[in-house]
Parts: structure tokens; C-alpha cells; sequence
């Protein structure tokens, strides 16, 4: 019988971590040692979890795809099912299936300049492209990170951002729209930072991941500075549920985002991007 | 492949010589006022004397003086429930005592089918769902195993409905893909010809005389004729050209003008022979014991279909209407390469205020010329 | 959880009604015993469980708020509650008998009693929702049992129940029923009501009435229309919305727009 692409793989939780009031990681290892083996994946993609009665949800995952004997998502509390997997404990089991979708090219980005901008936290696929490029310095070129968010006490990942800013060839920055008075980092939005940057000509590579409406200032900032289409990359969040292109619901325009996405090199979804009610 | 003729009141043997071979037969009957398909297992159940009238948001069935058991275009659905479930359960788990899990697939169970009375318009659509669910990268098992099990008997058209617009979507009246057997109605019988082995080896078991010169002649005359009935027509005959004329008209007044009408029902999209959308949610048993996975069709009128955490893409119904018109005749060629659809009028007839696509889409793209 | 309990409690408390809605437990047969597995019921007169004002984890409330006591009575509720949930009509959206908002209440009561004197009552009925916030709205007259349990069962796995407000007609669609307003021309409400029921009405060859109240994004001006063109006055479409769900906005909104209904004429 061949593979059921709808039937999940038992997986059961290592650790948890609580990384802010709202934002949790689970360290999962699939039930079936021979399948944790071949599990494989790129930075970008994402799986499919179920939680005993209650239903799916797709994740990104966060984990770096050298760690073979376990992976890590990093899951926000939004929703009736991630709100139900918070309750989850160290022992507990999930169904997962996966990987789905497309990922960033980090091949492609082999000797180029990096910039990643993200907008909001918990932007889980770039934070597993960043560990991915930070963890083989020698194979990329100089990595800029924008991170974007809307209240200065809203960061976390603290511990996560000062080893990155620590790394050579690395620079960083935090941009809070709203700000506390002893907050170290931009205050104003981060498109507005990123407007006031300078890259090398060409040779960057950029990847973004946010709201689109964040998404659509940032890519008219970097075609104004001469970036080429193609060297943009984003993210896209639609309505995953079956994550094989039969459910319908993450179409936008003739893409299906959970197997033609959810990274988009900028000229794939030209057209409709950013056009409210795709 | 020779013709043969079957005579009306041979066609029980058509029935008995397919559950002989082992398969459940579905086919036309009349049940609550509209031609539906279920099991049959005698010919008297076939819609004999019965045509359909339809307008737009309007069904009904009349009495025609001549006895003929298919001389009607089509009903609220036909073969789509029977390879893609209205609801289906796709999964189950439990617990062992260990409380680890255990995952069982649900694979499907009917008997092979033998579909009778699939229209030209239905065949096109089949071949539409076979590209979704078993012509993809990722496999659906279960309608794999009703597809490759199922028997077309088909029937050509020889009547159509005020809504029937197959002649300019491109699809029919005349059978244009694989079937097993084809049937063409004339007076006395049917003149019957067979696609595949698996038809031939029914047809051996039937009293079957040649088909005349005549019967022949008058089954190409009659499926003409239902060609020639067509009045309504999809602008640019259901091509790419519709799609790209369309697509450039996404700001048009008209998406407005039609979502005041649209009830966002999702009634088209549920009798839609190529509608694939579905959605899936979990059915725990109360003791949670076990859980079944299951799905069942969902609609993109709904705002469940485009909901992610905190925010509905398509919150609106001249959203929702924008994407179902644009996916069917426009972004499914880049899907799928054929157009979504097959001109079978259904989602004119049961709109429940009867908005018809072929309206819609002219005042759309009148001006956008053909090149 | 409460600590005192080893068991998630529940209660069921009633308002204004019928108690039919409260029947969906007790007609749960054997799902009800395997409840009382899950939950410790604490309250639920109907049943012989009495604790008004014991806390509870998941509260079923049933009924409309139409007396000054039931307004206290519906805040000391949602004091002590987790949860709480409203299941049917009178309790989601005030029911039948807030037909009487359209009317003076006061001539009503002359009408039907010898002396109104004794008729301690507010001039509305209105939804639980108007006075306290609502976790959960189950519709429906009366509720459905299934989705009552699904709902229980949900909050047990710690996720909050889901309640597709999809249209009647998806669901007639799946069943294949074939559509009564199509083919019969029967003022069927389905295309503007939401879903819950499994289309029991439709299924008996009978127009949805609209008892699950307004589906997401109903368009009652144009389902509206459609009724004129077959055949019904302003008057009868105001009462096909000023109905059971008559003080749901969008069927309250459709109906004074379609024309209100002189139920009283002071």
C-alpha cells in the first residue's frame, strides 16, 4: 500500500520551552526511530501537527536541518488549535506530517550577502533561516538582520539576538514602533531603517517574512535601491489545511502556497501580491 | 468500434449482465422533483418520459410525449459525490495502554460502481477531479480506489436545458472522453457503442442487433439538435483568453453589482462538478477513546476557507465571488491547463436568486476583444 | 479546573424558555452517562442537581433575560463560571418571546391577565449576551444535541468549541437533498441561516425557518427579494426574519427593513 500523504506519524514532545507569555517551542522526535532518520527538511518549510482530538495546524520549523535525531517548532498562541497545543508537556504525543512547501535558497545564497527582514515576532521561518546561515559563516558573505516590532516589550528571543549581533560579519537591528523609555533599539518602523541603508550593489540576496502590508513597503524600498526582483524572497501565510494541494483553501491566484510556497522568489507572485482578497 | 442497438426494454439486461460482473449500479431516477442518481436496479426506475426545465434559479419536471428514459440535460449533481465524498472520514487514532498513538488510514469500501448516464459535461469534469486528486504530485488513496474501480456508462446528449452551455465551454454534447460505454438515445433503444475492453465484455452478454444507417444518422441528428437548443455561451468559448480578460478586470463595478445579489451560500460551488474545496476537522469520540479525521466539502464563500489566525482574506462576498469566478474560468488554467469550467449550467439553476456566470462574465469582458 | 473537584464541573441553568434546549442533555441517552464519566454535574434543576450559586467550570445557560431578578441571577452566573455557554434561541439571540420588544408590553399584559399588577417583568427580552460576556453561542430552537456534546468535549481537550456559521445549504448540499427553493419554490431560509441543524427541516421537504439564526454573511435583502418574486408580501418576508431569531441584528435589521411586523397596534 502506498503512503497515505493524509495519515500523520506519531511524535512525542522532548521539551518545551515557554519563550514569551504567548510563544512556546516543542522539541519533537517521531515515534518511529527509522522515520526520525529520514525525516529531512529545509529552513522555510513547514509541517503539518495534530493534537489528539482537536485537529491540525501547519508550523514552520525552527529546528536546524543538520539535528537529526529531533526538530523544534516554534508555535504562537493565536488560534483555537495552537492555543490547545500550549497544554502540551514534555512525554505528550502529537501526529505530525511533513515537511511541506518550498524553502528558502540557501544553496542559491552560497557567497552572497544575506539581509533578512522580518515584521512581528515569532517569525519562526526566518528565525530557522538565520541559525541556518549563522551556524556556516564561512559559506555566506555579510548577514543583515531587520527585525521589526510593535512594542518594545513585546521582544523576546533576548538571549537568541545578542549571540547573533556577537557574531562577526553580522549586523543587527531591532526596530520598535512603540517604545519603552529605556529601550536600546530603533524606535520607528523598520522599513524606515531599512530605507536609510546602503548595500553593495548586487550580490544580496533578501528574504522577508511579516505582514504583507510590511512586505509590500520593504520590496518598494529595496526596487527603489535597485535590488533585482528576483533577490527578493518572501513568505507567504495563507489557509494551509491539507498541505497537498487537493484542500483549496491556500490558493492565491494559481498558486497553492502550501506546495508552490510558502517562499515566493518576488516575480512568481507579482501579480497578485499584496492585492486584498487573494 | 462498431455500433450495436439496444432496444429500450433490453436494458434491464444491461443492468443485471453489470451486477453479474459484480459492480453497484447508479443511475438516473427521479426523486424529490429533480433527476438524482442512486442505485438502480430496475429500468422502470430510469426517468422515463421526464424532461427537465431550468431557468435560472429554477427547476422543475415536465412530462414529454415521447417515451425515452434520458431525454433530459442533467440534475443537482452527478458523479462528483461519488468519487469525492461530500463526507468522508479520511483517518482514525487511538491510544494503545501505553497511551501512545495509533493512526489507521480509511481507505474506501463501496463496491465498484457502474456510473450510468454520465453527460458529456460530467466526463470533462471527471477528468478535471482526476487531475486534483490523482494526477498530482500528492495522491488522494481513497478516490484512487473508487476511480480505477468505477465503470462509465455514458450517455450522449440529445436534449439541453436553458442552461446548458457545453457547446461553447467545449466540452459536449457529444461524449469527448474515455468511457466504457456510450449510449446514444433514439426512437425504440439506444445505439450503443463500447471504449474499453471491460464495455465490450458487457455488451457480449446483451441482445443487440446492428445498428441501422438510420438509427445512426437520427443519434448524430439528436445530439445535434441539443447543440443547436444552446443559447447561452461563455465569452471566448472557456479559453486562456477569457482567464487573461478577466484577470484584468479585477477593480471591475460589476463584483460589486453581483455580490448584492450573491447570498454567499456556496450553492454553486457545492453542485459544481469541479469544485474541489474541502475542509477537515477532527470527530473525537466523547471519552476520547479515539478520533476520527474527516473531511467534507467546503465552499470558498465560506470564511472559514480563507481564515488564518486573526484575520479572513476574503471577509466580503465580492471577494469571495472574485475568487471563485477567477479560479474557475481564469487561475485554474495555470492549475490545472484546461479551464474549471464545463459548462453544465449547474451553478445558474440552483443559485437560489439565479445568477448566471455567463452573464457575469460578459458584462466583465465585453470589451475585451478576442485577438 | 476547580480544586474541589476531582471532575470538571458543569451546571445547567435556565431563564426564560421552554426547557426544551435543556432536553438536548437529557436526550443524550447514553452519551449523558458516559458524561458523568468526564464532568461532575453541580446544577441541573430539570435533572435533580440544584447548586445556584456553587462555582463551575462550564456553564450551559438556556433562556432569555426578561425580569429584573434575571438580570442579578445572570451576573452572579457569569461571576462564578469558567465558561459559559448559551445554548439555543431564547438564550442566543432572546427568542420568541422578544417579539414583545417590537410591541408595547404593557398592552400585552392587560390583554392576557386579569390584573397585571402581579407580573413582575422588564418590557424586552433580550440574549444573555446583552447583559454578560459569552464564551460560547450554541443556536438553535431547540439546541442540538450533538453539538452540545462536541462542545463539552472540545473544552475537555482545552480548545474552544467550533461553530461553523456556514449556510444551512452547504450542509443540504452534502446530504443531497435536492434544493426545495429551486425546485418547489418554498421560501426556504437556509441560504441565510447557519448550519447546526443538519438541515433537518429541508431534509423533511419543509423551508428552513431559520431557528440557527443568521449564518456569517447573510444577505437577507437579496434572499428577501427572491421571496417577493415568489409571491410574498413585504409583510410576510418582515416574518420570515422577525422570527425566532427575531432579535439577532442581521434578521432584526432585515426585517424592520422588509417592514415590521404590527403585532400591536397601541
Amino acid at each position: 500500500m502506498k503512503l497515505d500523504p493524509y495519515l500523520p506519524k506519531s511524535a512525542e514532545i522532548m521539551a518545551r520551552f515557554q519563550e514569551s507569555p504567548t510563544i512556546f517551542s516543542v522539541q519533537c522526535r517521531f515515534s518511529d526511530a527509522k522515520w526520525q532518520q529520514q525525516f529531512c527538511f529545509q529552513p522555510g518549510q513547514f509541517n503539518i501537527l495534530y493534537l489528539y482530538g482537536v485537529g491540525e495546524v501547519a508550523i514552520s520549523i525552527a529546528s536546524d536541518p543538520t539535528c537529526q535525531d529531533s526538530f523544534l517548532h516554534t508555535i504562537r498562541v493565536v488560534g483555537r488549535v495552537t492555543r490547545a497545543l500550549a497544554h502540551l508537556k514534555v512525554g505528550d504525543q502529537v501526529g505530525i506530517r511533513g515537511p511541506f512547501g518550498s524553502f528558502w535558497p540557501l544553496n542559491d545564497a552560497i557567497g552572497h550577502d544575506v539581509l533578512i527582514i522580518t515584521g512581528g515576532l515569532g517569525c519562526a521561518p526566518t528565525i530557522a533561516a538565520i541559525n541556518y546561515l549563522l551556524l556556516r559563516p564561512n559559506d555566506y558573505g555579510h548577514i543583515t538582520i531587520l527585525q521589526g516590532i510593535k512594542h518594545s516589550d513585546d521582544f523576546i528571543f533576548k538571549d537568541k539576538y545578542a549571540a547573533w549581533q556577537a557574531m562577526p560579519n553580522t549586523t543587527l537591528f531591532i526596530a520598535a514602533n512603540e517604545a519603552s523609555h529605556d529601550w536600546l533599539g530603533i524606535r520607528g518602523y523598520v522599513t524606515d531603517k531599512l530605507a536609510s541603508l546602503s548595500f553593495p550593489e548586487k550580490n544580496t540576496l533578501v528574504f522577508i517574512c511579516g505582514p504583507e502590508i510590511m512586505m509590500q513597503v520593504a520590496l518598494d524600498i529595496l526596487l527603489q535601491k535597485n535590488f533585482p526582483e528576483k533577490a527578493v524572497y518572501f513568505s507567504l501565510e495563507r489557509n494551509m489545511e491539507c498541505a497537498l494541494g487537493h484542500c483549496g483553501h491556500c490558493q492565491l491566484g494559481g498558486l497553492f502556497v502550501c506546495k508552490d510556497g510558502p517562499i515566493f522568489a518576488y516575480p512568481t507572485i507579482k501579480a497578485l501580491f499584496n492585492r486584498p482578497g487573494f | 468500434m462498431k455500433k450495436t442497438f439496444l432496444k429500450h426494454e433490453h436494458f434491464q439486461q444491461l443492468l443485471d449482465a453489470l451486477k453479474e460482473a459484480g459492480f453497484a449500479c447508479i443511475g438516473p431516477q427521479v426523486r424529490d422533483g429533480a433527476i438524482i442518481y442512486d442505485t438502480l436496479t430496475t429500468s422502470t426506475q430510469l426517468p422515463w418520459g421526464l424532461r427537465d426545465f431550468q431557468e435560472p434559479g429554477s427547476y422543475r419536471l415536465e412530462k414529454t410525449a415521447e417515451y425515452k428514459a434520458f431525454s433530459w440535460a442533467n440534475g443537482p449533481q452527478a458523479l462528483k459525490p461519488y468519487l469525492f465524498k461530500a463526507e468522508e472520514t479520511l483517518w482514525r487514532v487511538k491510544r494503545d495502554e501505553a497511551g501512545k498513538f495509533i493512526f489507521e488510514a480509511e481507505y474506501a469500501k463501496a463496491p465498484a460502481i457502474a456510473f450510468i448516464g454520465a453527460r458529456a459535461c460530467d466526463l470533462a469534469a471527471l477528468a478535471i477531479q482526476d487531475k486534483v486528486f490523482i494526477e498530482a504530485k500528492q495522491i488522494d488513496i481513497r478516490y484512487q480506489q473508487r476511480r480505477e474501480s468505477l465503470l462509465i456508462i455514458a450517455v450522449n446528449c440529445t436534449y439541453a436545458s436553458k442552461n446548458c452551455f457545453c457547446v461553447s465551454a467545449g466540452t459536449g454534447p457529444k461524449v469527448n472522453h474515455a468511457y466504457d460505454l456510450v449510449l446514444t438515445e433514439v426512437d425504440q433503444g439506444f445505439v450503443v457503442q463500447s471504449g474499453s475492453e471491460r464495455g465490450a465484455a458487457i455488451l457480449a452478454k446483451l441482445t443487440l442487433t446492428p445498428a441501422s444507417l438510420l438509427q445512426i444518422q437520427q443519434g448524430a441528428l439528436e445530439i445535434q439538435q441539443a447543440a443547436n437548443m444552446q443559447s447561452k455561451k461563455i465569452p471566448f468559448n472557456n479559453t486562456r483568453a477569457l482567464g487573461l480578460a478577466l484577470m484584468n478586470k479585477l477593480d471591475h463595478p460589476r463584483w460589486l453589482d453581483v455580490a448584492e445579489r450573491c447570498l454567499s451560500c456556496g450553492n454553486c460551488t457545492l453542485v459544481c462538478p469541479t469544485c474541489f474545496c474541502h475542509s477537515e476537522r477532527d470527530k473525537p469520540s466523547l471519552e476520547a477513546t479515539s478520533s476520527e479525521h474527516v473531511r467534507e466539502w467546503d465552499s470558498c464563500f465560506t470564511k472559514g476557507h480563507s481564515y488564518i489566525t486573526g484575520k479572513v482574506i476574503r471577509p466580503d462576498t465580492q471577494s469571495r465571488y472574485r475568487q471563485w469566478l477567477t479560479h474557475k474560468v481564469a487561475t485554474w488554467f495555470e492549475q490545472f491547463d484546461v479551464s474549471g469550467c464545463v459548462g453544465c449550467g449547474r451553478c445558474i439553476t440552483w443559485c437560489p436568486v439565479g445568477i448566471d456566470l455567463t452573464e457575469e462574465l460578459s458584462a466583465m469582458v465585453e470589451d475585451f476583444h478576442e485577438t | 479546573m476547580l480544586q474541589d473537584y476531582p471532575k470538571p464541573t458543569l451546571a445547567v441553568y435556565k431563564f426564560t424558555s421552554c426547557d426544551g434546549c435543556q432536553l438536548a442533555f437529557l436526550n443524550a441517552g447514553v452519551a449523558l452517562l458516559e458524561l458523568t464519566n468526564l464532568i461532575t454535574i453541580i446544577h441541573f434543576a430539570e435533572a435533580g442537581f440544584v447548586a445556584p450559586t456553587q462555582a463551575v467550570d462550564i456553564a450551559f445557560v438556556e433562556g432569555s433575560i426578561s425580569t429584573l431578578d434575571e438580570i442579578t441571577r445572570i451576573q452572579q452566573i457569569r461571576a462564578q463560571s469558567n465558561y459559559l455557554i448559551t445554548i439555543g434561541a431564547c438564550a442566543t439571540a432572546g427568542g420568541i418571546q422578544a417579539l414583545r420588544n417590537f410591541a408595547g408590553s404593557n398592552n400585552w399584559l392587560k390583554d392576557i391577565y386579569a390584573t397585571s399588577d402581579t407580573i413582575d417583568s422588564l418590557k424586552t427580552s433580550y440574549p444573555i449576551s446583552h447583559y454578560v460576556k459569552v464564551d460560547t453561542e450554541l443556536w438553535g430552537c431547540p439546541v442540538n444535541t450533538a453539538q452540545v456534546m462536541v462542545a463539552i468535549r472540545s473544552l475537555l481537550f482545552n480548545a474552544a468549541p467550533q461553530v461553523k456559521r456556514d449556510s444551512v445549504c452547504m450542509d443540504c448540499k452534502r446530504r443531497g437533498r435536492v434544493c426545495i427553493l429551486v425546485s418547489q419554490q418554498q421560501s426556504c431560509m437556509g441560504p441565510v441561516t447557519q448550519t447546526g441543524c443538519g438541515s433537518l427541516c429541508p431534509g423533511l421537504n419543509r423551508a428552513c425557518y431559520g431557528c440557527y439564526g443568521p449564518s456569517e454573511n447573510p444577505n437577507t435583502q437579496s434572499l428577501g427579494a427572491a421571496f417577493k418574486k415568489l409571491g410574498l408580501s413585504d409583510v410576510d418576508v418582515a416574518r420570515q426574519f422577525h422570527h425566532i431569531n427575531n432579535q439577532a441584528p442581521a434578521f432584526h435589521q432585515a426585517g424592520n427593513r422588509f417592514k415590521t411586523i404590527p403585532i400591536w397596534v397601541a
